[in-house]
């Protein structure tokens, strides 16, 4: 049994404009000590995907199953799925600034979290809020826990985040864009707390972002997801050396590479922008960007289906160019231009 | 947060003054003359230019703004004439024939009593109905709240007043004729007496505090850090009074403290409807009257309180949010 096991997740929402697919059938399982790699675009449905397992997709409707150590967490209310958060599933957020709540100390949001699932006195809540921040590198952390957000620079506010949300030892961490408001060189510095954390507590950890690069090197499992929907899911050698659609090998390519100025390579985004939620286009979502569009593409949406017709069937993309034409554009066009 | 008070004294001071300028101006925009205000009626006019001479009325301006601030015992009140000697000298009231000062202070105690029942009982009825329409937004209750807001902030006051006067006591016999009792003389009585003034007051200051308590906790309750709260499994009640009231209440004492500050200038309306002896009732009579000293002395009387309690509810903000205090 994995430990969290999501199977056909549908989240919508209604608007006076429509109803809202944010989530359209997603499902992954995820063991201790691993890492899925969630990717795509702002408007994929990757942050609803997550805040709808940790039941906190305000307003939406969600079916389908969440099976955390075989509990349904879609099924749970109030006290039982408040048990869960923070103390089985931690959640850390991409904005830490704004994540935090500026008129308390640091220390003492930490210390909240402890005692709402705890008996411990205020005090050894305390204690162990600076263990934690000196557990995540914070320097001085004694003086430090008594700061207030705003009095931390933006990497430390995301590492006594991490602090905070380790503090339970959670099973599962569900990580939102961590590092997307943060310095490359520091992103870099967070990626590897992330990882040194994971090796020393065996937290199963679910990166959700929009940059490929940023789970390169952690991810054992990469789902790509567009307009809602799965359209891609890999492992992460396959995600980076042999994937299987033209999203995928649009987020590749957009990902820019260390010596462009000497060689005077341009940018090359996937051209478009995301599609609206309420107007999905037809068949294909992808369909008004893809660069090998074809005419079925237009009117059938293609089905999330095993890449190949050998292998364990752990490899699955959702595009109607045949295995032959995904190869050969990935072997001939994409890889050498990634 | 010691470089923030000494910032905001400075200010302070800037404001009094360019306070005491304007006061001081009123003299001579507002028409009539005060010396002819200080001498009976059918003086020649070399008693007037007499006295006007005593006044320091002849004195180039910027002479008689200095006394204005602070000079000698110009018209033989018995003290110095201006408003920075001890005791503060706020004019003299031909009518009343004592110092604008004692006046008003006579009359504070009954405002400052108005105050703070009224007070007591908008943020009473207020946060509460905000509290309460901004946890179920667009639900009957939230309507029913904003439709309470609406109707506190269009009736006029005296409406109100005259409304409540007319049922509770000229009708039902319940509340007692309106007439002011100290509060050192009979507790019960007091709140008795000033309750109809109160509530006129606190409906209408209430209705304002209702939309401000809803409109800031609808803001904060889809702020990143509320949905860290949820995250880390807290309650929902904590979530709420620990995270959501907390940020949403704050501007709310900001607003409190300015509306006591106003409010202590004299509640013009309510003191009139019900016949209080206030500081506003003064006023009001000393416009009917041409009292030119009172109503300048009112005016910077209650400047001056309008801008010590801005003082005091910045301060206190910068208590409250330490982003204010460490930046």
């Amino acid at each position: 049994m994995a430990l969290l096991e999501v199977k056909d997740l549908r989240v919508r929402f209604s608007s006076d404009d429509g109803i809202v697919k944010a989530v359209d059938g997603v499902n992954f399982s995820i063991d201790r000590g691993q890492t899925l790699g969630i990717v795509g675009e702002s408007g994929s449905g990757k942050s609803v995907t997550c805040l709808s397992i940790m039941g906190l997709a305000r307003g939406g409707k969600v079916s389908g199953e969440a099976l955390f150590q075989g509990n349904d967490l879609l099924k749970m209310h109030g006290d039982e799925i408040r048990q869960i958060r923070g103390k089985q599933i931690a959640m850390i957020f991409q904005d830490p600034l704004s994540s935090l709540h500026p008129f308390y100390k640091v220390g003492s949001q930490i210390a909240e979290m402890i005692l709402a699932h705890e008996k411990t006195s205020k005090k050894d809540a305390r204690d162990r809020a600076i263990e934690l921040l000196r557990l995540v590198g914070i320097p001085r952390a004694e003086r430090r826990v008594n700061d207030y957000p705003h009095q931390f620079s933006g990497g430390m506010r995301q590492r006594a985040m991490i602090a905070m949300a380790l503090a339970l030892d959670p099973a599962v961490l569900i990580a939102d864009e961590p590092t997307t408001a943060l310095d490359v060189t520091v992103q870099a510095q967070v990626m590897d707390l992330i990882e040194r954390l994971q090796d020393e507590f065996g937290t199963a950890i679910i990166i959700v972002t929009h940059d490929l690069g940023v789970v390169a090197d952690m991810a054992d499992d990469v789902l790509v997801m567009y307009g809602g929907k799965p359209v891609e899911v890999a492992d992460r050698r396959t995600a980076y050396y042999g994937p299987h659609h033209p999203y995928t090998w649009g987020l590749l390519q957009s990902i820019p590479s260390a010596g462009a100025e000497h060689t005077g390579e341009q940018l090359r985004p996937i051209k478009g922008l995301p599609p609206s939620l309420i107007n999905l286009p037809t068949g294909c979502s992808f369909h008004p960007r893809c660069p090998y569009v074809m005419d079925v593409c237009k009117k059938e949406e293609p089905q999330l289906l095993p890449a190949a017709a050998t292998g364990n069937g752990t490899h699955l993309s959702a595009c109607h160019l045949s295995f032959d034409e995904k190869q050969r554009i990935w072997q001939q066009e994409v890889a050498p231009t990634r | 947060m010691l470089r923030y008070i000494v910032r905001r004294l400075l200010w302070v001071v800037v404001l009094l003054f360019a306070i005491s300028i304007l006061s001081f101006m009123m003299f001579f925009l507002l028409p009539g003359d005060p010396a002819a205000q200080a001498v009976p009626k059918g003086a020649t006019p070399e008693t007037l230019a007499l006295i006007r001479h005593r006044m320091g009325l002849d004195l180039p301006v910027y002479k008689q703004y200095l006394n204005f601030l602070h000079g000698p015992d110009l018209i033989g009140a018995g003290h110095a004439s201006g408003v920075l000697n001890w005791p503060p000298n706020l004019g003299w009231s031909f009518r009343n024939q004592e110092p604008v000062l004692n006046t008003i202070l006579d009359r504070l105690p009954v405002t400052a009593s108005l105050t703070i029942g009224a007070a007591f009982f908008w943020l009473l009825i207020g946060i509460p109905i905000g509290v309460q329409a901004a946890l179920r937004p667009r639900s009957l209750r939230d309507r029913a709240a904003m439709g309470f807001a609406l109707f506190g902030v269009s009736v006029p006051v005296f409406l109100v007043g005259i409304g409540l006067l007319y049922i509770f006591y000229f009708k039902l016999g319940w509340a007692p004729a309106p007439k002011y009792v100290p509060f050192g003389q009979n507790p019960l009585q007091w709140a008795n007496q000033l309750l109809l003034a109160w509530i006129t007051i606190a409906v209408g200051t209430a209705a304002l505090y209702t939309r401000m308590v809803r409109g800031n906790m609808l803001e904060v309750a889809g702020e990143d850090y509320v949905r860290t709260a949820r995250a880390k499994g807290l309650t929902e009640r904590r979530v709420i009074i620990k995270h959501i009231l907390r940020s949403s209440l704050t501007p709310v004492v900001t607003m409190l403290g300015l509306d006591i500050g106003v409010l202590l200038g004299g509640a013009i309306v309510t003191e009139r409807v019900f016949g209080l002896p206030g500081v506003g009732a003064t006023t009001v009579q000393a416009i009917f009257d041409n009292d030119l000293p009172v109503i300048q002395g009112v005016v910077l009387f209650a400047a001056f309180f309008v801008v010590m309690f801005n003082l005091a509810v910045d301060i206190f903000y910068a208590v409250l949010d330490p982003r204010v205090r460490y930046s």
